[in-house]
């Protein structure tokens, strides 16, 4: 019986190859949705998995966790140091890692950390970071990457690799003045680490410090920094930079006693708005109007700030700012107490975000996308289904010749009825078999690209239950649609008997 | 026991007052040749599908190999089909993605007695038959049914009736398409390979010229009243 299915199939082997072909495809797709979604999710909540809270400059939670933990986009403002030891000294906190990020190294996101990173951050239900080689990093000229980047260019121990600026791949300002050298790599993790250059707060300071020669006229530089930075998304970052540069040279040049004191002793507005003034008043001299207003655009409380601690830098190696702050808690239940404090008595506005939170929110929003592609799946294996059955139907009408002939040697009605359910049959099961083979092609392809760019893959292996679910979906609704036709072959071969219609 | 005994045989078509068959009596002995002549259109091929139990009669009418037809159940006229009869069509008589062989073991697929009367080998009886009836060549055997010639489908198709042995062989106009040469040809095999299986054979025909090769010669018009009526 099995073997007159596949020959008979095999007799229409072109339509058939066609149909098999067509939910093939669309197993692939409904499959690939499927292995999408869950992989992406794993990856996201497994990089994430092992932090309590982010605490960030105030934003959305979405995007401080996308900045913060996957290196997608930014956050707003910094924080300062302050803050970072005002969240770590709060009783319910266990451990925290400063954050900083804004640069690249070849499009890879490269955050400035403390070793600290090494020591608490965990992955994936809760593994910890492993060296697959060398250690953290010990001095400002370290650099420890992911697995994913070792392999991709293939860097090892000690090669120097220079970083840029910015968080695009497009790189407009390289900090080729300030090499760092590999000290260790870590192991892989299936997480965005994996992608990840992590450097010391010193490191990640010192770039910036650096970058900066003093030149002659620091106004020309300014112009034609700020222009070239205009259309990147870091726009601020840059401004902020050359601000920071050029304040110091408005130090230097003006050599300003009574500024410097102002600086370090007041830290309220009006005193604030006094240096800007004095800083703006100083450049008004050099007429040089795009500098006036970048002056005035980033005099923040943070810049004022950095002056006061511009003061005593040269022996304490704090940064001045960082972007955020990994925390840990001693126990899940403080999460209440650490939003609260944060709320009402930090030192500036903050958002602190739990990870598992912020990834529900994140779901929401592509929940509408996931369930368009599902549908879009759906449909595409319910167009798959349709052209079996209109394979079968299409050929009943000339196959009536066949039904007859094996009426005359002793099938049934229900013979054939069985026949047609399994030629189905077998046309579905062909159709799930190459949909799978195509999916695992399709997976060991888009791997690497998925890995390199969203930081998880899809895997070639099938997820059983859900997957295996949506399999046996696919055949009951293939075994279904062929009663269809094998219903109307019964009905025909009963009136027809062994009449041949010619 | 005849191989075929019937027994004022009535039938009409639903919605049809006149009966397209009305037979007083008419029997085959086994192993005896006739041929049933008259022109088309009187119910020839009705009489062969009361007898192969495709349409439905009443009982006590026809009986194969003393089988009464019209007692059985729709599923059991169709082994009894496969049990006990050999058909052959006018045309097109095979399965177009078998190869010859397996058009020919087609039966035995079906039904474990032609399964059983047709040797230790299914394939090997199916082998003799098909030599026997000049399609020995193994390449022939192995060839998709619709690759062969009207002449040697109708001769696959006559080795298939064969297989098995059945106790009656149904052959509906098997030679229309055939010309004059193979005709008398195909006849004369078919003849040949019924004594061998000690099969009758009700052989249909409007081809009087073929009259000289059978036991018996009965015209349709004779035996069936309700065709004339």
């Amino acid at each position: 019986m099995i073997s007159l299915g596949i020959q008979s199939l095999w007799n229409r082997r072109f339509v058939v190859l066609l149909t098999v072909f067509s939910i093939a495809l669309s197993v692939a797709l409904i499959l690939g949705v499927e292995r999408l979604r869950s992989q992406a999710r794993l990856a996201f909540a497994n990089s994430a998995s092992g932090i309590d809270l982010i605490v960030a400059p105030r934003g959305n939670d979405v995007q401080i966790l996308m900045a913060t933990v996957f290196g997608v986009g930014s956050t707003g403002s910094g924080l300062n140091w302050d803050t970072f030891e005002y969240v770590s000294d709060l009783p319910q906190t266990a451990w925290a890692v400063p954050i900083m990020m804004g640069d690249n190294h070849r499009g890879y996101p490269v955050i400035g950390t403390s070793t600290a990173y090494f020591e608490h951050f965990r992955h994936s239900n809760g593994q910890e970071l492993r060296f697959a080689s060398g250690h953290a990093f010990e001095n400002a000229h370290d650099a420890v990457i992911g697995a994913e980047i070792a392999a991709e260019f293939g860097y090892a121990l000690g090669t120097e690799i220079i970083n840029a600026h910015g968080s695009g791949s497009v790189a407009f300002h390289q900090h080729d003045e300030a090499p760092f050298s590999i000290s260790g790599v870590l192991a892989p993790t299936g997480t965005a680490v994996d992608r990840m250059v992590l450097i010391s707060l010193d490191g990640f300071d010192a770039l910036h410090q650096d970058e900066a020669p003093v030149q002659s006229d620091p106004f020309e530089a300014l112009g034609s920094e700020a222009a070239r930075s205009a259309p990147t998304s870091d726009h601020d970052h840059a401004e902020h930079d050359e601000h920071a540069q050029d304040t110091h040279e408005g130090h230097a040049e003006a050599d300003h006693d009574e500024h410097e004191h102002d600086a370090r002793e007041d830290h309220d507005e009006a005193d604030h708005d006094a240096h800007a003034h004095d800083t703006h008043e100083e450049h008004s001299d050099a007429d040089h109007s795009k500098h006036e207003h970048d002056a005035h655009k980033d005099h923040t409380k943070a810049d004022h700030d950095d002056h006061a601690d511009h003061a005593h830098e040269e022996h304490e190696p704090e940064p001045e700012q960082i972007n955020a702050i990994y925390v840990g808690l001693k126990s899940a239940s403080g999460i209440l107490g650490v939003q609260r404090a944060l709320n009402e008595t930090a030192p500036e506005p903050l958002s602190a975000v739990m990870p598992n939170v912020a990834l529900l929110q994140l779901w929401s929003i592509t929940g509408t996308a996931e369930g368009a592609l599902r549908i879009m799946a759906a449909a595409v294996a319910v167009a798959g289904m349709v052209g079996m059955v209109v394979m079968l139907s299409a050929a009943l009408e000339s196959r009536r010749r066949e039904f007859a002939i094996l009426r005359s040697v002793g099938a049934t009605p229900g013979t054939i009825f069985g026949l047609i359910v399994l030629e189905a049959v077998l046309v579905t099961l062909g159709g799930l078999a190459l949909g799978l083979a195509l999916l695992t092609i399709g997976a060991l392809v888009a791997d690497p690209v998925l890995s390199a760019n969203f930081g998880f893959r899809m895997g070639a292996a099938l997820s059983l239950p859900r997957e295996g679910l949506l399999i046996l979906a696919v055949f009951c609704f293939g075994f279904l649609a062929s009663l269809l036709p094998a219903l109307r072959v019964y009905r025909m071969t009963l009136a027809d008997g062994l009449t041949m219609r010619l | 026991m005849n191989a075929l005994t019937i027994d004022s045989l009535q039938f009409r078509w639903p919605n049809n007052t006149k009966p397209v068959l009305d037979l007083a009596s008419f029997a085959l002995a086994p192993g005896e040749s006739v041929l049933l002549k008259g022109p088309s259109g009187i119910g020839k091929s009705t009489l062969l599908s009361a007898i192969a139990g495709v349409i439905n009669i009443p009982a006590n009418a026809v009986s194969v190999a003393g089988t009464d037809v019209g007692t059985l159940s729709g599923s059991a006229r169709d082994r009894f089909r496969v049990d006990h009869l050999g058909l052959v069509f006018q045309v097109f008589n095979l399965l177009p993605w078998l190869n010859t062989l397996d058009n020919v073991l087609l039966p035995c697929r079906f039904s474990k007695r032609r399964r059983d009367r047709a040797g230790h080998d299914p394939q090997e009886t199916a082998r003799a038959l098909l030599t026997d009836l000049g399609l020995g060549d193994p390449a022939l055997m192995s060839a998709p049914a619709s690759t062969l010639s009207v002449g040697q489908q109708q001769r696959v198709a006559a080795a298939r009736a064969l297989i098995g042995a059945p106790e009656l062989i149904l052959a509906d106009e098997p030679t229309s398409a055939l010309d004059e040469a193979t005709k008398h040809q195909f006849v004369e095999l078919l003849m040949r390979e019924c004594a061998q299986a000690k099969a009758a054979l009700l052989f249909v025909s409007h081809d009087t010229g073929l009259e000289q090769h059978f036991d018996r010669v009965v015209d349709f018009r004779d035996l069936n009243r309700g065709a004339s009526a």
